[in-house]
C-alpha cells in the first residue's frame, strides 16, 4: 500500500508531526488474546457484589425490574447497535422509525404533544428542560420544588452556572422565575400536588416542568393532564439494566408551542417522489451542526440504543402490562410499608403523604440496619441523609414486580432478627 | 419495502404479556389516591404479541446500514469495527447488575476498572487526570469548558471569549456558547491549517481558550501546533483538544505534549464502543494539573489498594450527569484497550493513516483534492469538479448507498465547498478500500455520461430521497395550529375523551 501511495515508509506519511512531539511507545502493557482479556475483565466483575433482583429494595432513581428477553434480542442486533447516527435517512430507516415510535410512546405516556429522540439521562433532561424554559420566558431563575433527585439538582446547577441562571429551592415562583421543577413521585417516593404546582407556576408566568417516573404514568395522572408544559424523566426502568448508573436514557416531551426549543434530535415523517413514507431528522435548524453557537443545545446525539430498548419494552408491555407492573409495585410497597410500620422502632416518615412504589421510613441507626441486611444478601433501603440533613434517620424502600411476596417475608424476617 | 408503525399494527385483541400478580393483600391505587392524581385515560401504546413485535423490529433492523454489514467511510466519525468481546464484557452480571448506590466495598471491581481506564487514557493522551462522567463528545467539550471557566474564575480572571477555527465541528461553538462564552472564529489559511496571523489578531486577555482538533477536520496535522500552544499560553488562555480525531496518532504523539490543557475523547470513536444508531457514547475529559481541582465530582481515588469515590472537591465544577457516567461504555472501552495494548493502539493509528492515504491516492483523479497530502487518518475531497454536470456531493453520497456503501460525511467541514470527508479507519481491508474507490470511479463516470441516474439515487433503499422541504412545511403548519398532522409522532385517529 505504501508503494501505491508513492512513499517508502510510514514515516513519510507522518512528516507533518514535529519530531519533538514523537513518542517511542505508549506506556501501556502489550495487547492480550480474547481469552486473557475476558479473564481480566471477569476478575474485575468478580470484585463486585451483585444482589439478586428480588432482594433489591434500593431505588433512588435506578430500579430493578423485569426485563423481557425481547429487549436484548432486539438491541443486540448488530444492524441496530453498530449503526451510526441516521445522517443518511435512506440507509437508516430502521433506526429512524424506531426513534419515531419512541417519540410517540413518550408523548402518549406523558400526554404531551411532542417528545424528542431521547437525551443522556434524567439529570441532563431536567437541566435541558430548564434551559428551554429560560430561553422561552427570557427569565433567569429556576425554582426547584420539594425533593427533586439531588443529583439532578447538581447537574441542573452545573448547567445553569454556564448561563448565569439562578437555581432556588422553594415553592413560590416569582416574576423572574422561568420554571418550577418538581418530581412526581419525588425522590423519596412521595406524591406531590402536581396540579397546584403547575397552576402556581403558570400564575407567575413561569413554565411547569414535571420530572416523572415513566412506569408510574400507567396509573398516575400524566403531565399533560395536570397542565405541565414540559415532562422529563429517566427511562432506565423501561428495559435497561442498572449497570452501575449507565448508560440509561433521558426523555423529554412538551407542548407544541415549545417544540422549536427542544434540544437534541427529532424525527419526523417525510415522503419520497414515489409517495412512500419514510422518516427523517426534522427541525435540524435548531441544532449545532447548522446553528453552531446559536443552537438550542450542544447535543449532537441521543441515547438511541437505550431509547430502542425502552421502545421494545413499552411495546412488549403495552398499556395493560405497564399498568399491571405499576399496580404490582404499588400493592407490594403498601403491604411492605404496613409490615415495616409494625416493627418496633420503625415508622412511616411521612404518614400523611401518599406514595406509589417507593416510600420513606424512619428508623434509628439506618446505616447499621442496611449493613445487617447486606450480610444477609439483601440490598436494603437507601439512606437519604447523605443528601438531606433534615432527613436524619430516613431510609427509602422500593418494591417492584421483581420483589416477590417471599422476598418481602425474607426482608421483614431479617429486620426482626 | 417499508414497515408499518407498531401503532398501526396494534390490535385491540392482543392481550398484554403474562405478568406476576401482586400476591399480597393491599389496596388498589384508585382506593387510596385522590381522583385527580389518577390517569383518566390509558396511553395509546401499541398492543402486539411477542412474535409480531420481534418481526417488526427484525424488519426495521433490515432497513439499516450498519458497520456490521457495510463500510462506513464517515469522516470525523471513526466508524471502526466494534469487537463483539466488548459486548460480552459489558453484559457480565458483575457489571450490568450493579446498583449505583451500592456501598463502595461492594463495587471495588467497578471502581478498579474505572481507575485503570483513567490511567490508560492518561497514558494515551498525556494528561494528569481524566473524568469519565460525560455521556458524549459534546458533553465532554462542555465539561472541559466549564473547568476552564472555573480555572480562570479562581484566578479572578473573567475571560469571556473562546476561539474556534472555522473548520471546527459545530459542537465546539455550541458548547462554548452554552458555557457562557462569546465565540470568536479563527480562519483557516490556504493550506487548510489554522492561520497564525488570524489567531494572533484574535488573541487577547479576554480569550479563555482556543478549541482545536489536531489533525484538523481536513485531516491535516497542524504542523505549527507548538507555536500555537505558545501563543495561546502567552496570553494566559488555555488550549482545548477536541478528541474527534485522536485515532490519527495513538502511540505516535500525544495532545498533552502538544500543549493541550484539556482533552476530550470519544470512546465511541477511538475506543470502539458501538454507536448504537446515535448513542449512548462516552466523552471522558483529560486535564493537566492546573485543571485537576475543577474536575466534576465524584472522582475515583485509590489509596493502599482501596478504591473510593471522592465527593469532597471544593473547587469542582460539580456534577455533569447522574452517577458515574455511561459505565457500560467504560467497560467496553477498557476491554478494547486491554486487547489492543500499547502496541495494538499504535498499530491501529498507523493503519488508519495508511488506509486514508491509500484511498486518497485511489480517488485523487476522480474528485478534487483541495489540500496537499499526506493526510492523517482522513481526507477531505470535493465534488466541485462535477459542478458542470450538475452533480453535487449529495448525489455522490446517495449513489454510494445504492452500491452498498454508507456515504462519507458531506458538506463538512464548511470551509470546503461540496466537501466529501472520508475516514476509512484501520479496520477496513485493502480489498474494501479498492471496492470503494471503484464505486467512486463508476459514479464519477456516470456523472459525465448519465447524470440523471445520480439525481435519482438511491433506488435500492427502502425509500428514495425524502422531501425535507415539504416535511418542514408540514411541521410549520402543525406548530402554527393550521394542521392536525403532528409529523413528529404518530397520532391516534381520534383521541379518547379527557385529553
Amino acid at each position: 500500500m505504501l508503494a501505491a501511495i508513492g512513499v517508502r515508509s510510514m514515516e513519510d506519511l507522518l512528516v507533518d508531526i514535529p519530531s519533538a512531539l514523537r513518542i517511542k511507545a505508549l506506556d501501556l502493557p502489550a495487547g492480550l488474546s480474547e481469552h486473557e482479556t475476558m479473564a481480566q475483565i471477569s476478575s474485575l466483575a468478580a470484585g463486585n457484589r451483585v444482589f439478586p433482583d428480588r432482594l433489591t429494595f434500593r431505588g433512588g432513581g435506578v430500579y430493578r425490574r423485569f426485563i423481557p428477553a425481547a429487549v436484548a434480542a432486539v438491541t443486540s442486533k448488530p444492524e441496530f447497535y453498530t449503526a451510526y447516527t441516521p445522517y443518511q435517512p435512506e440507509a437508516s430507516q430502521g433506526t429512524l422509525q424506531a426513534i419515531f415510535e419512541f417519540q410517540t410512546l413518550i408523548a402518549e405516556l406523558t400526554a404531551l404533544d411532542v417528545a424528542n429522540a431521547s437525551l443522556y439521562d434524567g439529570a441532563t433532561a431536567v437541566a435541558e428542560a430548564a434551559m428551554m424554559a429560560h430561553v422561552h420566558t427570557g427569565r433567569d431563575e429556576i425554582v426547584v420544588s420539594g425533593y427533586l433527585h439531588p443529583e439532578y439538582v447538581e447537574v441542573l446547577r452545573a448547567f445553569s452556572d454556564g448561563r448565569g441562571i439562578k437555581v432556588r429551592k422553594g415553592t413560590e415562583p416569582g416574576p423572574k422565575t422561568a420554571a418550577v421543577i418538581f418530581q412526581q413521585p419525588d425522590f423519596l417516593g412521595l406524591l406531590v400536588d402536581a396540579k397546584t404546582l403547575s397552576e402556581s407556576a403558570h400564575a407567575a408566568g413561569a413554565l411547569a416542568i414535571a420530572c416523572v417516573d415513566p412506569i408510574s404514568l400507567a396509573v398516575l395522572a400524566p403531565p399533560g393532564q395536570y397542565g405541565a408544559d414540559i415532562a422529563v424523566g429517566e427511562g432506565q426502568q423501561l428495559g435497561l439494566s442498572p449497570s452501575y448508573g449507565g448508560p440509561h436514557v433521558g426523555f423529554i416531551s412538551c407542548r407544541k408551542e415549545l417544540v422549536r426549543r427542544l434540544p437534541g434530535r427529532l424525527v419526523g415523517t417525510a415522503y419520497d417522489k414515489q409517495g412512500r413514507r419514510g422518516f427523517n431528522l426534522a427541525l435540524a435548524a435548531r441544532e449545532q451542526h447548522i446553528r453552531r453557537e446559536k443552537a438550542t443545545s450542544n447535543i449532537c446525539t441521543n441515547h438511541s440504543l437505550c431509547a430502542l430498548a425502552a421502545s421494545v419494552y413499552m411495546t412488549y408491555m403495552g398499556p395493560d402490562g405497564m399498568r399491571q407492573v405499576a399496580e404490582v409495585g404499588f400493592k407490594r410497597a403498601h403491604a411492605l410499608a404496613e409490615r415495616l410500620g409494625g416493627l418496633p422502632g420503625w415508622e412511616l416518615a411521612f404518614p400523611d403523604r401518599q406514595f406509589l412504589n417507593e416510600f420513606p421510613m424512619r428508623v434509628a441507626k439506618g446505616p447499621a440496619v442496611i449493613r445487617k441486611l447486606a450480610r444477609r444478601g439483601i440490598l436494603g433501603p437507601l439512606d437519604v441523609r447523605r443528601w438531606f440533613r433534615e432527613l436524619n434517620g430516613v431510609v427509602t424502600f422500593t418494591c417492584t414486580e421483581v420483589n416477590d411476596p417471599q422476598a418481602l417475608d425474607e426482608l421483614v424476617a431479617a429486620l426482626e432478627s | 419495502m417499508t414497515e408499518p408503525l407498531s401503532f398501526e399494527k396494534s390490535r385491540r385483541s392482543a392481550g398484554g404479556p403474562r405478568l406476576p400478580g401482586a400476591g399480597v393483600t393491599a389496596p388498589e391505587p384508585s382506593q387510596i389516591l385522590a381522583p385527580d392524581q389518577l390517569r383518566t385515560s390509558p396511553p395509546e401504546l401499541p398492543r402486539l404479541s411477542e412474535p409480531e413485535i420481534m418481526r417488526h423490529y427484525s424488519r426495521l433492523a433490515s432497513m439499516n446500514y450498519s458497520i456490521s454489514e457495510q463500510f462506513y467511510p464517515l469522516g470525523s466519525c471513526t466508524m471502526k469495527y466494534n469487537p463483539v468481546v466488548n459486548e460480552a464484557a459489558a453484559s457480565l452480571p458483575g457489571f450490568a447488575g450493579l446498583h449505583p448506590y451500592q456501598d463502595e466495598d461492594s463495587v471495588q471491581g467497578a471502581l478498579e476498572l474505572m481507575w485503570r481506564l483513567e490511567q490508560a487514557l492518561c497514558a494515551v493522551v498525556g494528561v494528569e487526570r481524566v473524568t469519565l462522567q460525560p455521556a458524549a463528545g459534546a458533553h465532554g467539550e462542555w465539561t472541559a469548558l466549564r473547568m476552564i471557566k472555573a480555572y480562570h474564575h479562581s484566578r479572578g480572571d473573567a475571560r469571556t471569549e473562546v476561539l474556534v477555527p472555522d473548520s471546527a465541528h459545530g459542537t465546539n461553538p455550541a458548547s462554548a456558547a452554552l458555557s457562557g462564552f462569546h465565540v470568536v472564529e479563527v480562519k483557516s489559511g490556504p493550506d487548510g491549517r489554522i492561520s497564525l496571523a488570524d489567531l494572533e489578531s484574535k488573541l487577547s486577555p479576554q480569550v479563555a481558550a482556543l478549541m482545536l482538533t489536531n489533525p484538523n477536520t481536513l485531516g491535516l496535522f497542524e504542523r505549527e501546533i507548538l507555536d500555537i500552544a505558545e501563543m495561546v499560553h502567552a496570553t494566559g488562555a488555555m488550549l482545548y483538544y477536541d478528541g474527534a480525531n485522536l485515532n490519527a496518532f495513538m502511540g505516535i504523539c500525544r495532545p498533552g505534549d502538544m500543549g493541550f490543557d484539556a482533552v476530550h475523547m470519544n470512546l465511541h470513536k477511538t475506543f470502539t464502543t458501538p454507536h448504537g444508531g446515535g448513542g449512548p457514547g462516552a466523552g471522558p475529559v483529560g486535564v493537566k494539573a492546573d485543571l485537576v481541582p475543577f474536575l466534576p465530582t465524584p472522582t475515583v481515588e485509590r489509596t493502599n489498594g482501596h478504591l473510593k469515590l471522592d465527593f469532597k472537591r471544593p473547587k469542582s465544577i460539580g456534577r455533569v450527569r447522574s452517577f458515574y457516567g455511561n459505565f457500560g461504555m467504560l467497560v467496553r472501552a477498557y476491554s478494547y484497550i486491554l486487547a489492543m495494548g500499547g502496541d495494538g493502539l499504535t498499530q491501529a493509528s498507523h493503519d488508519a493513516v495508511l488506509g486514508a492515504n491509500y484511498l486518497r491516492k485511489q480517488v485523487e483523479d476522480d474528485l478534487e483534492m483541495p489540500h496537499d497530502g499526506p493526510c492523517m487518518h482522513e481526507f477531505v475531497a470535493s465534488a466541485h469538479n462535477l459542478a458542470p454536470e450538475g452533480i453535487r456531493a449529495l448525489d455522490i453520497a446517495k449513489a454510494l448507498l445504492d452500491r452498498d456503501f454508507y456515504a462519507p460525511t458531506v458538506y463538512f467541514p464548511l470551509v470546503v465547498p461540496e466537501a466529501i470527508m472520508v475516514e476509512p479507519t484501520e479496520t477496513e481491508s485493502r480489498a474494501t478500500l479498492d471496492a470503494f474507490a471503484a464505486a467512486i470511479k463508476e459514479i464519477v463516470a456516470e456523472a459525465r455520461s448519465n447524470p440523471q441516474t445520480l439525481h435519482d439515487a438511491p433506488q435500492k433503499m427502502p425509500v428514495g430521497r425524502l422531501d425535507e422541504v415539504a416535511a418542514a412545511r408540514k411541521i410549520n403548519s402543525y406548530l402554527q395550529g393550521q394542521s392536525d398532522d403532528p409529523v413528529l409522532r404518530w397520532k391516534p385517529a381520534e383521541k379518547p375523551a379527557g385529553k
